[in-house]
Formats: C-alpha cells, structure tokens, sequence
C-alpha cells in the first residue's frame, strides 16, 4: 500500500496505478520465455543454441509483432480485431496481383497495403466507436469480407517475379557481432530481414506513444473505465476510434512485412494470424477488459508463442494439431491467470 | 362513410405498425425479398422435382428442398446459438470446431481402430450419445471459462475455436476414417421410402423439443434476465453463472447433433473443412432474427427463420455461380448492413428522421 503515500505526486500516481497489474503480467511473460528458451537450450541443445535460430524466430514473426502490436492498442481500450489475418492476406493478395499482373511498382504496393489497412480501420473504427456496434461482430464482418475479397481478386496462389521486389526480399542486414559458424567451418554472420527493422520501429514508436503522449494515456484511461474516462474531459469516441484505425493501419504495414517475408499471394495466407496475435497479446499480459497491456510484454508474447512453436515442431511432434493445440493450451491458462489477477484486484477494492 | 374508411385506413396503419414492430418481421421481410428477388431472376428456381435418386427410390429434390434440408444443422446450432446469446452476451464461435470434434468422435466410436471398418463396431445410437456427451463436456469447458472465470464469451470459445480441428484431427489419429454401412447415412440423406431427407426430421424435433423447454420450463425467463441484469437476477434468486453454464451445455447438445448430420452425410469427415465458417452463419441467423447480440431478449423463431434465409442466400448466391470462398464477403456485407440498421444510435437517427417525415404524412392522409 505504499502506493498509497501522499508524498507521490499526483501525476505520477495516475501514471502508477494502472501499471501495477501490467508489471506482473510482464514479468510472468519475460520469465515464461526466458525460462522456456532456457529449457530449450538446455534440453534440445544444438539449435536453440545458435543465435541465428533467434533471428529466425523474428524474420519469421516480424509481421505477427506488428499485428500483435495493432491488436494490443485495441485491446488496451477495451476492443478487439478479429480482422487482421484476413486483412494481411488481401494486402498480400492485392499486392502480388498489382506487382505481378499490373506491372506495378514495390513503392505502389506498399501505397495499397496501407490504404487497405487504412480503409479498414476507418470503417470497422467508424462502426464501432461512432455507431456503438460490438467490435468482436464487425471484425467478425471484417474478417470474412477481407477472406472473401481475398478469393476475388485471385483465387490462386502465386508467386512474385517482380525483380525490384525479388531484391528487396533478399535483402537482409547482418547483425555485428552475432554469428555461428557452420558444418563447413565458415563463420556464418547471424542477419534479419527488414521487416524485422520495421517491426522494432512500430515497437518502439507504439511504446513510446502508449508511454508519453496524450493519446498513448487516453487508450488506457478509455480502457481501464469508460465513463470515468469521459469525466476527465477525454474524447471516448474518438480514442477508441484512433485505436481501430491504429491497428487497422497496422494490418496494413503487418501485411506488407508478412509478403515481404513469403513473397507470394494466397488466399490461405496468414491464416488464423488473429488468433497468433490475440493469443501473443493476452501471453503478453494485455488484459482483455482494457485498461492493462504493455508493447513490450506483447514482443515477448509473439516470442514466447513462436519459441513453443519452434520446441514443438524440433520435438518431432510437428503434426500441425500440436502446435494449434499447445497455443490454445497456454492462451488457456493465461487467461485464467488473467481472471485470477482481475479477481484479485476487485477483492482489494 | 368517410370518417369510417379513415378509421379502418388508421387501424390497417397501426396494425402494419404493429408488425413491423415485431421481431419476426425482420428474417421475413428478407426471406420475402430472397424469394422475390429469385421470382423475378428466374422462376424455376423453385420447382420440385419427385424422381428416383441414385440409390432408386423416389425421393423430393430441387433447391426449396436443398435449402430446407441443408440448413437444419443451421437451424439447430441457432437454437443454441440463440440461448447463449441472450443469456451471456456473446457468441460462441468454437461451434464449428467442435462440430468437427462432434463427427471425429462419432466415427471413431462407429469405426474403433480400424478406418474402413465392414461393420460398425458400435451401435449407432451409442456413437451418438458419446458425441453428446463429448461436446456436453466442451460446451461445459467454455461455460466454465464464461461463467465463473468471467471471461468474454468470444475469447474464451476462442481457445477452442484454435484447437478444436487439431483436437478433431488427433481423436482419429489424423485419418479419414470411411463408413460403407449405409445404415448411418440414413441420417443425414434419405430413410428409404421416405421423399425427405431425414435432417429435417431432425431438426423438426429439435424445434419441437426447444419449444417444450421454453413452454414448460422457466429457461427463456432466466435467460432473458441473466443476460439483461446478471445481477439484478441474482438479488432475485436465479444463480447467474449456472444459467450461462447451462446454455452452453445445450449448445454442446446441439453442436453433437449438428455434427452427428454432417458426418452422416458424407459418411466421412474433412476436418479442416467440415462445418467450416459455420459459426459465422450462425451468429448472423441469430442477428437475422432481430436478436440482440448484446444479451437479453429473444425469440427463438425468428432465429430459426434467419437461419433457413441464410441458407436461402448462400443457395442462391451458389446458383449464380459465386465461387464459395468468396461468398463470405457478401454475406459480411449483410452483417454489417443488419449490424448498423439496429444499432441503438442509427435507430435513434432514423426515428427523428421518420418524424420529420409522418406528420406531413398523416396530414396528407386526413386531407384525402
């Protein structure tokens, strides 16, 4: 209760309260992954042992970072968007028919990543924040347009011959001082591809917005009471607005990262990727209430997620139900976990 | 004279007031304008046919028939669908996943370690009640996760809806196990001698059980205040947390008998595509039935008719050659649009809007 002492100034206590929660749940998060990756070294030795192995992990999950990140800013302020799978395959989708059949250019591309992303997270924002319409059911609406669009535009899937493109998926930059060497004896340097670049940078951005900035504040301040949140003079409206259209814009970047990273167009896609970042967010110790989250506990989260993913499959057990299985397992219990926290807290009060 | 005519025009007025007031004429309307739209585009999109099918017997067929026997999985998970709405505020969108563990579980019982057994190794009423209880048990697991680990209902059947065709896939140790008795496709084709298809009789049943339950127990009312006021009605005695818990049990009930169809159907199961998406159709049976979808009030037939006109939509987009991937986006597109159109605050709009409009109306009518 020493929280409580008067001696703290008033901002900072505001600042405090909301954060105690979202210390513990980062602190479960950082301990589960530093302890599974640990195991992992441990006990299936070699692989694990690499740095590149960790490099991999992120090339493979920079997009679902950046998804992670938009749905955790949603889930702050109490939301939820159920959308982003679908609408990272349309991006893909949309992009590779524009390279590929339009003749258009990467920097185009990225243009109509974006402003698909965008568009969705004006429209699902608008419905949701202005309209007063239940997310989980416009996303839910979101989620099967974007599936459907995604057939529309082309059924198949196909590989990118765009050669501007080719090269930027090929380019990848060495991480100094990292590196193995391999069966042949040559030093290996361990590298990342660019999404990962892109995806620290929204991490970074994101923290920083939810840390220092009004709007950063607001998400939590709508989350964590919405009525309280309106008396002290913030836009309700437009805060849950902002946060849809944030991770609606997100999608939008998550998908060009994620096309990057696979470099063709499927309507199969980043499937069940909602569910990925959902599950990373709440792992990650954003509470689906609102009001509690933290971007850093979220990386954690996708790390934590794609480390089991990764114990799983070096396991031998890489039928594809273990690993759907093993998620659904641990997002289980930390949402019991979750519960046992929210209990807690209503107990004090 | 006149003074009467205009009392018999006010009261035809009220009385079309009146019933556009009520929730069923939502799903009818649109099955009106479907059956409509159909009329115009092409008029044999209705005929029936009676002929001898593949196995010899004469059995009803065209798209009316298509449509009524392949929404009765539909019109079942909407039964439950609706109860869990009303009474926990949100959805379950784990039914098609568990349907898919329904169907692996009813053949794993029917075909025990062999995959292509000769006979079945269990009797088929059995296999059934073990799927039952199965999807009791997960319907119970979402339940507990609702009720008493306060967790929203669409997170929590998320875990499942991640899991469950994995889960699926593991029961059967990821075959496909094939049934040639053709003792248990009686149940989601035709019974010999009887022109049609056996589904409907089930879900007819299912109708009339759900209509027992609602007249002869109090569960529309615990629901109804569960989901209005949880705590109200718990300061009136009813234990909110046990009617939630029991509303997903019933859907588990209706999940296994949905699932128990559609394995019946082919004989055999796909896991990663049996039931697929179903859950989308219905939540948007239960919206289509004027629901709302933040918990309280229902009425279940409005439910069961929003589910036959989803499956009247999906069948006639499918005549029109819509390739079935793509039909989700039209029907989102239907969601949405029936998601703004009740929304409290479009409702608001539109009723000043209609006030600017009816007086001048109304006036116009007393000058006539």
């Amino acid at each position: 209760m020493s929280s409580n002492s008067f001696q703290i100034p008033k901002l900072k206590k505001a600042d405090r309260a909301p954060m105690t929660d979202t210390k513990v749940l980062l602190i479960i998060t950082i301990a589960v992954f530093l302890v599974m990756y640990f195991c992992a070294v441990v006990f299936l030795g070699k692989g694990f042992t690499k740095p590149q192995t960790f490099f991999n992990i992120l090339n493979e999950n920079a997009a679902l970072i950046i998804l992670s990140c938009g749905m955790s800013l949603v889930m702050i302020t109490g939301g939820i968007d159920i959308s982003v799978g679908q609408v990272t395959a349309l991006v893909c989708m949309s992009c590779a028919v524009h390279l590929d059949y339009h003749g258009g250019s990467v920097f185009t591309a990225l243009l109509i990543a974006l402003g698909i992303g965008l568009a969705f997270g004006l429209v699902q924002g608008y419905l949701i924040a202005y309209l007063k319409i239940q997310p989980f059911i416009v996303t839910l609406a979101g989620l099967f347009f974007a599936k459907g669009m995604t057939t529309i535009v082309n059924a198949t899937q196909f590989n990118v011959e765009n050669e501007e493109f080719k090269a930027l998926k090929a380019t990848r930059i060495t991480v100094p001082g990292m590196g193995s060497i391999n069966k042949t004896g040559v030093y290996v340097p361990a590298y990342v591809e660019i999404g990962v670049i892109v995806a620290l940078l929204v991490v970074i951005f994101l923290f920083a917005l939810l840390r220092w900035t009004k709007l950063g504040r607001s998400f939590y301040a709508v989350g964590g009471n919405n009525q309280s949140a309106n008396m002290l003079g913030i836009n309700v409206t437009h805060t849950k607005f902002m946060a849809h259209l944030l991770c609606g814009f997100l999608a939008g970047i998550g998908g060009f990262v994620y096309f990057m990273h696979v470099g063709s167009g499927s309507p199969s896609h980043a499937a069940g990727a909602e569910m990925n970042a959902i599950a990373s967010s709440i792992i990650g110790g954003t509470m689906l209430t609102g009001g509690v989250g933290n971007i850093i506990g979220t990386l954690f989260g996708v790390l934590a997620l794609s480390t089991i993913k990764n114990i799983v499959s070096s396991l031998g057990l890489d039928e594809a139900w273990w690993t759907n299985i093993t998620i659904a397992a641990m997002l289980c219990i930390f949402l019991l976990v979750q519960s046992v926290v929210l209990a807690r807290k209503n107990n004090k009060k | 004279m006149s003074s009467n005519t205009v009392k018999n025009q006010r009261s035809l007025g009220n009385m079309a007031k009146s019933v556009i007031r009520k929730q069923i004429f939502i799903p009818i309307a649109a099955l009106f304008l479907l059956v409509l739209f159909n009329l115009i585009a092409d008029p044999s999109f209705f005929q029936i046919s009676y002929q001898p099918n593949s196995e010899g017997f004469n059995v009803l067929s065209g798209n009316i028939i298509s449509i009524i026997d392949r929404a009765s999985e539909l019109v079942i998970l909407a039964i439950g669908m609706t109860l869990v709405t009303s009474a926990s505020g949100g959805q379950d969108i784990s039914v098609g996943a568990t349907i898919a563990i329904a169907g692996s579980v009813v053949l794993r019982v029917l075909c025990g370690s062999n995959t292509r057994p000769e006979t079945l190794q269990a009797p088929i009423i059995v296999a059934f009640l073990v799927c039952a209880v199965v999807s009791m048990i997960f319907g119970a697991f979402n339940g507990v996760l609702v009720s008493w680990f306060k967790i929203q209902p669409m997170v929590a059947t998320l875990i499942l809806f991640t899991a469950g065709r994995s889960i699926a896939a593991w029961i059967n140790n990821n075959e496909l196990p094939v049934i040639s008795d053709p003792k248990f496709a009686y149940y989601g084709n035709f019974i010999p001698g009887i022109p049609v298809p056996t589904p409907v009789f089930i879900s007819i049943l299912c109708m009339i059980a759900i209509a027992l339950a609602l007249k002869f127990t109090n569960l529309r009312l615990y629901c109804q205040s569960v989901g209005i006021n949880p705590n109200s009605s718990r300061l009136n005695g009813i234990n909110p947390q046990m009617i939630k818990f029991i509303s997903f049990v019933i859907l588990g009930l209706c999940v296994a008998v949905a699932g128990f169809i559609k394995v019946s159907r082919l004989s055999t199961i796909n896991y990663s595509v049996v039931a697929k998406d179903i859950e989308m159709d219905a939540i948007l049976a239960v919206a289509l039935g004027g629901n709302a979808l933040g918990g309280g009030k229902f009425n279940m037939t409005a439910s069961i008719i929003g589910a036959y006109v989803i499956q009247f939509l999906t069948t006639t987009l499918y005549k029109y050659d819509v390739n079935s991937e793509a039909i989700s986006a039209y029907k989102a597109v239907v969601v949405i649009i029936l998601v703004v159109l009740s929304a409290p605050i479009v409702r608001e709009k539109l009723g000043e809007f209609k006030k600017k409009i009816i007086p001048s109306k109304a006036v116009s009518k007393e000058a006539v």
